[in-house]
């Protein structure tokens, strides 16, 4: 019986092996900041990526192919990230480079990506120099020349700010770069930025800088920073009766923020990428998704991260192949994109060009004031 | 002059949390002679048991910030006297250098063992005192501020009364004097050795908590920083002497504060180590390093 089944059991056995030669998966490689410092950005930028794939493979994957995330974990450490995108490059041989959250990180990676000529989609990276590292990089965010005029005439036109004091975290390309655009923006409107206090990343104590700030007399405070030394700040100055507005920029927008900072996160202002309560069809049904699904409402890293893969897939679907030099070229002609943080266009520069939102730290939430251009 | 003055304030406080965590440093150096490196890694840990027993006491009491002060400091108590027993008195016999690359080793151990079971991510300390700001003409001062330099002053006038009028403290510091004598006069070199680890680690503890209280971002990293300051600290003022780890720890702490509250911040820590160095130039021992006899 077994013998005259034989060869049936040959072909079945075949067959297998083809359908699953058919279907040999793309390979997409991430590498984020799972745990650390950021882990509360890269843990949302995960998750929207993750969910990203999920919904594709869900809808058939791409070119026919199921698509696998292959996801790498920098700790939010200085070194690790080129280490991770190596590894993802020569030994899991994916097709694409999705990361980081952090632009130090982005920046370490991205002459990896470009020497070994994968494209590589950094979500949230505002820092120019990220995708001036080659023709191979590209973004789905704002860029930091973009986000620091847009806070300059927040400053100048909501708060009516004409003297401003800079908290500046000396050790991360992000803050050195946003605080430079912030300046050149603000200072071209006729303000005034008078001291620029600096600190590094990982710093606890901020009220040396800050009692310095105080005697200074200004208007207001900008912390173009991350979310863990930007709560520190705002905590320790309305400690040491530092009454005014302090505002911060898109890195803010973690919800370790306002459970850092509780009451005295209270009022803030910072600026974002998307808002969940836009009304759009398009905005509405990723946000219910993503409740769903992790339990909270997804952040701009979430929403940037989901796009940085349809952005990706939406290439290779054009592209036609899993060749890395088709899908560059595919994606440098993406136009007008319909994504969750609207419609992207990559501009010769390989960044997407888009409008920020103003948001408020109100009750413990996240609060959508307006938009905003420079 | 306000402004002056302010600078102090802040300075004296971060100077304090210092001053207590080079106290171990110091201590276990004056009776075995090495640096325990894992010491910052010991105030990491007392932050997190007092994360943890926070939330079992109602938020913002004296009591309840009394009793999670003193169990973080039992519970690190504990932890330094069981590191000592396991991985440090095998050793006692080999070479110095065997002990400090395995107290590198117990650092690295904690630190990333705390990455595994508390997460990597920081955590939100909570407010176990009740707090409040006091205004003194144009001075802010925080009840914390005060707390912690009162907390750190009471607990190194504990420690002075401990050395020198109890029975242990004469102990220690015959062992640290000259330990094969000390056995010889009938002291029992292990209990001193277990009850200084245990001394040490609950101010390092003390120091934990008094830090994330002032800084309530807690991570299973944030030893690193403020124990190598503190161990500069405890150079500084005379390595194995008392006062001088107390003085080192508040100098450190005040330069710190008033070179980030100048335009010179981005160099802070440049500056502030610098200064360290001419004054070991001029003073090898460290500043009291000199002038006293016992040793502990």
């Amino acid at each position: 019986m077994f013998y005259a089944l034989r060869p049936f059991f040959v072909l079945a056995l075949l067959a297998l092996t083809f359908t699953h030669a058919a279907e040999e998966p793309i390979r997409i490689g991430e590498y984020a900041s799972i745990t650390g410092k950021e882990a509360s950005l890269g843990q949302s930028s995960h998750n929207g990526t993750l969910m990203a794939i999920d919904d594709l493979n869900a809808a058939g994957g791409v070119l026919g192919r199921p698509l696998l995330l292959i996801t790498e974990d920098t700790q939010s450490k200085p070194g690790e990230s080129a280490t991770a995108a190596k590894k993802l490059i020569s030994r899991d041989k994916v097709v694409a480079l999705l990361g980081e959250v952090a632009s130090s990180r982005s920046l370490e990676a991205a002459p990896v990506a470009q020497l070994a000529k994968v494209p590589m989609i950094s979500p949230a990276s505002t820092n120019p120099k990220v995708t001036e590292t080659g023709n191979y990089i590209f973004r789905t965010c704002f860029i930091d020349p973009f986000q620091g005029p847009v806070m300059a005439r927040f400053a100048q036109e909501k708060l009516r700010a004409k003297r401003v004091a800079l908290m500046v975290s000396n050790s991360s390309a992000y803050s050195i770069g946003l605080a430079k655009f912030f300046r050149e923006a603000f200072t071209a409107n006729g303000g005034t930025i008078v001291l620029e206090q600096k600190y590094a990343e990982g710093d606890k104590d901020f009220k040396a800088q800050l009692t310095a700030i105080k005697s200074a007399g200004v208007d207001a405070v900008f912390n173009p920073g991350y979310y863990n030394e930007g709560a520190l700040i705002v905590l320790q100055a309305r400690d040491l009766g530092l009454t005014l507005p302090i505002f911060g920029a898109d890195s803010w927008e973690a919800e370790a923020l306002i459970e850092l900072g509780g009451k005295a996160i209270e009022g803030a202002y910072l600026c974002s990428h998307y808002s969940p309560a836009d009304p759009s069809p398009r905005v509405q049904n990723f946000v219910q998704a993503y409740k769903k699904r992790f339990g909270s409402t997804p952040d701009s890293n979430a929403s940037l991260g989901y796009d940085s893969v349809l952005v990706l897939v939406d290439a290779i679907k054009r592209a036609g192949s899993t060749d890395r030099t088709k899908i560059r070229d595919a994606l440098a002609a993406t136009k007008n994109f319909a994504a969750v943080t609207g419609n992207i266009t990559i501009d010769a520069q390989r960044n997407a060009s888009k409008n920020a939102v103003i948001i408020q730290v109100r009750n413990g939430k996240f609060k959508f004031v307006q938009s905003m251009t420079p | 002059m306000s402004e002056f003055l302010q600078q102090l304030l802040n300075g004296l406080s971060l100077g304090a949390i210092y001053a207590l965590i080079a106290l171990g440093y110091t201590m276990v150096y004056g009776v075995l002679r090495f640096i325990n490196f894992a010491h910052s890694d010991v105030f990491m840990v007392g932050a997190f048991i007092g994360y943890y027993l926070g939330k079992l006491v109602p938020e913002g009491t004296l009591w309840g910030g009394l009793l999670v002060l003193s169990g973080a400091m039992i519970g690190c108590a504990l932890l330094g006297m069981f590191i000592e027993r396991v991985v440090y008195r095998p050793l006692r016999h080999g070479p110095t250098l065997n002990v400090l690359i395995t107290a590198i080793g117990v650092s690295l151990l904690l630190e990333y063992t705390g990455q595994i079971v508390f997460g990597a991510a920081p955590r939100t300390f909570p407010q176990i005192f009740p707090t409040a700001n006091y205004h003194v003409g144009s001075l802010t001062i925080s009840s914390n501020q005060v707390f912690v330099i009162g907390v750190a002053i009471l607990l190194m006038i504990a420690l002075q009364l401990i050395v020198f009028k109890t029975k242990i403290g004469t102990a220690m510091r015959a062992v640290s004097l000259n330990p094969k004598a000390a056995q010889l006069v009938g002291v029992n070199n292990n209990v001193v050795i277990s009850f200084t680890f245990g001394l040490g680690s609950a101010l390092a503890a003390a120091g934990g908590i008094l830090y994330a209280m002032n800084y309530p971002s807690i991570d299973p990293l944030m030893g690193v920083m403020p124990g190598l300051k503190a161990f500069v600290a405890a150079i500084l003022g005379g390595i194995g002497n008392i006062p001088g780890a107390a003085l080192g720890g508040l100098l450190l702490g005040t330069v710190e504060t008033f070179i980030g509250g100048s335009q010179f911040s981005t160099y802070k820590d440049a500056i502030a180590f610098a200064i360290l160095i001419v004054i070991l130039l001029f003073k090898p021992a460290g500043l009291l390093g000199k002038f006293t006899i016992e040793k502990v």
